[in-house]
């Protein structure tokens, strides 16, 4: 049975998602997949290997089209930010930020450049090239291009998987601004302390398989952990789901 | 597009070494390749042992051809060393200073003189296969020369020896009779004495003289034609069947340009491509920020681009010493965009199949230097099976078709340019096509 929560936030669901599937010759790696997404929230979408979260995350961004289903927003009013950084390495920071800024067509992309610097933290390094900079600051970057168009959703495929624990926390904080902001954000993570820390709802997928839409701590509850250990938790409840 | 292509020409701008391999390597080999082709091979370095006396002649009736003529004309045909003997004419071969020698036998004259048995040299060599080979083109080439040109100067001796015996006169050879009567005035002779001979067994006998002194005149007025179609039994007379006839300086520039415009277009745009991938760059692209088509276009533009900028430089840079038709530069220009751009589409369909620069260039070096020396085989130097698969094989690819495209431009060669452009125009579409299709499987 699926557990959902409905997303919408005051003013309605910012993204919406409906009855998503994929499927790669035989192979379904995505089965009837909806959810809603609100201004401001931040939804980490959790499970194993093959699960289907990039799939998933691919499609919100536009790189792949479905097989069946829909979403309610266009590529381009979905922010993207890949797994590994999408950046040219010989570029500056700046220049990086024009670039992207002009090929997304925005208004004054001068103005959006320094404005992501700004967000980000990077106006002093503005002028580096990305190659001489530090994975976190390298993935800051490839954040801030996903944001230059100012999208209404963020989509963030493993965002902290290549850095350390305190670049995390600084990639963390950017992107709870970002939804305190009132951007949607959706993540996939593998860490599931993440979801705990910093998701507001938790979307479980497994085997192409939306089985749970909630807060962590339903998630918690659900698979019967009260002492708050959520690995634990998220694993008993994959278990109980018959996934191994 | 023009976003992207400024970003690649930043990008490119800041990889200085990637920028000097690009021009320096592709102008270097084009070069070397323009030099071979442009300088015919040198002569052999060949030692040369002549045993023969010194003023040693070879008598031709009553004229004489001195022996040292043959090794004057052997000393033409190749770069000679002087050897005093045999001994050291080896040794220079083992040093490795001369490819072989020629020894001139003592007895040639008195062989060549006899008419019976044939005059032979004798030739020392070594070295590996190769070299034995290359001994064996050079030095059968250049003896072949020298025993013609020698026996020119026979056939001429022959002729005067000829002369003399049909116009009569001094022979100027010692105890020679002079002022000898040739066999040519011999029957006008005869013919006075027979008019004044009654009739009966002195005239017959003299009317019998004088009908062969006739017929031996003229027949031996023809040998000295004969003679001469016995030196040079053929002539060669050589006609182009289209086109202009190229010289071959003008033909190794045109190759030149195009090994350039073909490497620095296929690598530009297969590593433009491939960046992006190795960048992580190209799905973000994709997802709306441009179409693929229009990805692929602006990295087969910047290919083109670059490489049409440094072909055409090469061309007016050699331009400044070998003598071009600048009158013809429109074609040039047509000729080298065009060329350009299949290298360009060719370089994106490469590009699609790496997910690296490193391994595109590679890909793109092993795809584009068996071509250029592919199409540049010549009809009649494989097997015609061969010849036929190369044809397939340099009909699909662009390099054949630029190369007869520029030749046509530079020299006016045949096909005419129209052909070459279309062919050209042709290619662009189908590795544009293959390349839009290897960009979709990655999708």
């Amino acid at each position: 049975m699926i557990q959902t929560l409905a997303g919408a936030g005051l003013g309605g669901p910012v993204l919406s998602v409906r009855d998503l599937a994929m499927r790669y010759g035989e192979r379904e790696a995505l089965r009837g997949v909806s959810f809603d997404a609100g201004a401001g929230e931040l939804v980490a979408v959790v499970g194993p290997n093959g699960a289907g979260k990039t799939t998933l995350l691919s499609i919100l961004a536009g790189i792949q089209r479905p097989s069946a289903g829909s979403v309610n927003r266009t590529p381009r009013e979905v922010g993207w930010v890949p797994q590994s950084s999408a950046v040219y390495a010989k570029l500056s920071v700046a220049e990086n930020l024009e670039l992207f800024a002009r090929l997304e067509k925005v208004a004054d992309p001068a103005q959006a450049v320094e404005r992501m610097l700004e967000q980000t933290g990077l106006g002093e390094r503005a002028g580096e090239q990305v190659r001489r900079l530090s994975g976190g600051n390298r993935q800051r970057v490839n954040v801030a291009i996903g944001l230059l168009a100012d999208p209404p959703v963020l989509a963030l495929d493993e965002p902290s998987s290549a850095l350390d624990p305190a670049q995390r926390a600084r990639l963390w904080d950017f992107v709870g601004s970002l939804a305190a902001a009132g951007t949607s954000v959706v993540f996939s993570t593998h860490d599931v302390n993440e979801v705990q820390r910093y998701a507001k709802r938790a979307l479980v997928l497994a085997g192409g398989e939306l089985l749970f839409d909630g807060s962590p701590e339903a998630l918690l509850a659900a698979a019967g952990e009260e002492n708050g250990d959520f690995e634990g938790a998220f694993v008993s409840f994959l278990h109980g789901r018959g996934h191994r | 597009m023009r976003w992207l292509l400024g970003k690649d020409l930043l990008i490119l701008r800041r990889s200085r070494l990637t920028v000097a391999l690009l021009v320096i390597y592709p102008v270097a080999i084009a070069l070397l390749i323009g030099l071979a082709l442009s300088r015919g091979p040198t002569k052999p370095r060949v030692a040369i042992v002549n045993e023969t006396p010194p003023g040693q002649t070879i008598a031709v009736g009553s004229e004489h051809v001195a022996v040292g003529r043959y090794a004057e004309e052997l000393f033409s045909q190749v770069q000679s060393v002087h050897a005093s003997s045999r001994a050291q004419a080896i040794a220079e071969i083992k040093s490795g200073r001369v490819l072989a020698a020629v020894v001139i036998p003592r007895n040639i004259a008195a062989r060549v003189s006899s008419g019976l048995s044939q005059a032979s040299l004798e030739v020392l060599y070594n070295g590996n296969a190769l070299e034995q080979s290359l001994v064996q083109s050079q030095l059968s080439s250049a003896l072949a020369q020298a025993n013609l040109g020698f026996s020119e100067q026979i056939q001429g001796a022959a002729a005067q020896a000829i002369g003399l015996l049909l116009k009569g006169g001094n022979l100027g050879v010692l105890g020679a009779p002079p002022d000898l009567i040739g066999l040519s005035q011999i029957p006008s002779g005869l013919k006075g004495i027979i008019a004044r001979q009654p009739p009966g067994p002195d005239r017959r006998q003299l009317e019998r003289m004088d009908a062969f002194a006739q017929f031996a005149a003229q027949n031996l007025g023809l040998a000295k034609n004969v003679l001469s179609t016995i030196g040079q039994p053929i002539q060669v007379k050589s006609t182009l069947i289209a086109g202009r006839r190229t010289p071959l300086n003008t033909f190794a520039v045109v190759v030149a340009v195009s090994i350039s415009l073909m490497f620095v277009a296929v690598l530009l745009a297969s590593g433009g491509l491939a960046l992006e991938r190795e960048e992580n760059t190209l799905q973000r692209l994709v997802r709306g920020l441009t179409s693929r088509e229009g990805l692929l276009a602006e990295k087969a533009l910047l290919g083109a681009g670059c490489s049409f900028l440094l072909a055409f430089a090469m061309l007016a840079g050699i331009g400044a010493f070998v003598s071009l038709d600048w009158s013809r530069a429109g074609l040039w220009l047509a000729a080298l965009a065009l060329g350009a751009l299949a290298f360009g589409t060719l370089g994106v369909a490469i590009g699609v199949l790496a997910r690296e620069v490193r391994a595109a260039s590679l890909l793109a070096f092993l795809t584009s230097l068996p071509l250029a020396f592919l199409a540049l085989v010549p009809a009649g130097a494989v097997a015609s099976g061969l010849y036929d698969a190369i044809g397939v094989i340099s009909f699909v690819f662009p390099f054949k078709a630029a190369l007869q495209a520029l030749d046509a431009a530079v020299n006016q060669s045949a096909p005419g340019i129209g052909v070459s452009l279309a062919h050209l125009a042709g290619l662009v579409v189908l590795f544009g096509a293959l390349a839009r299709v290897g960009l979709r499987r990655l999708d």
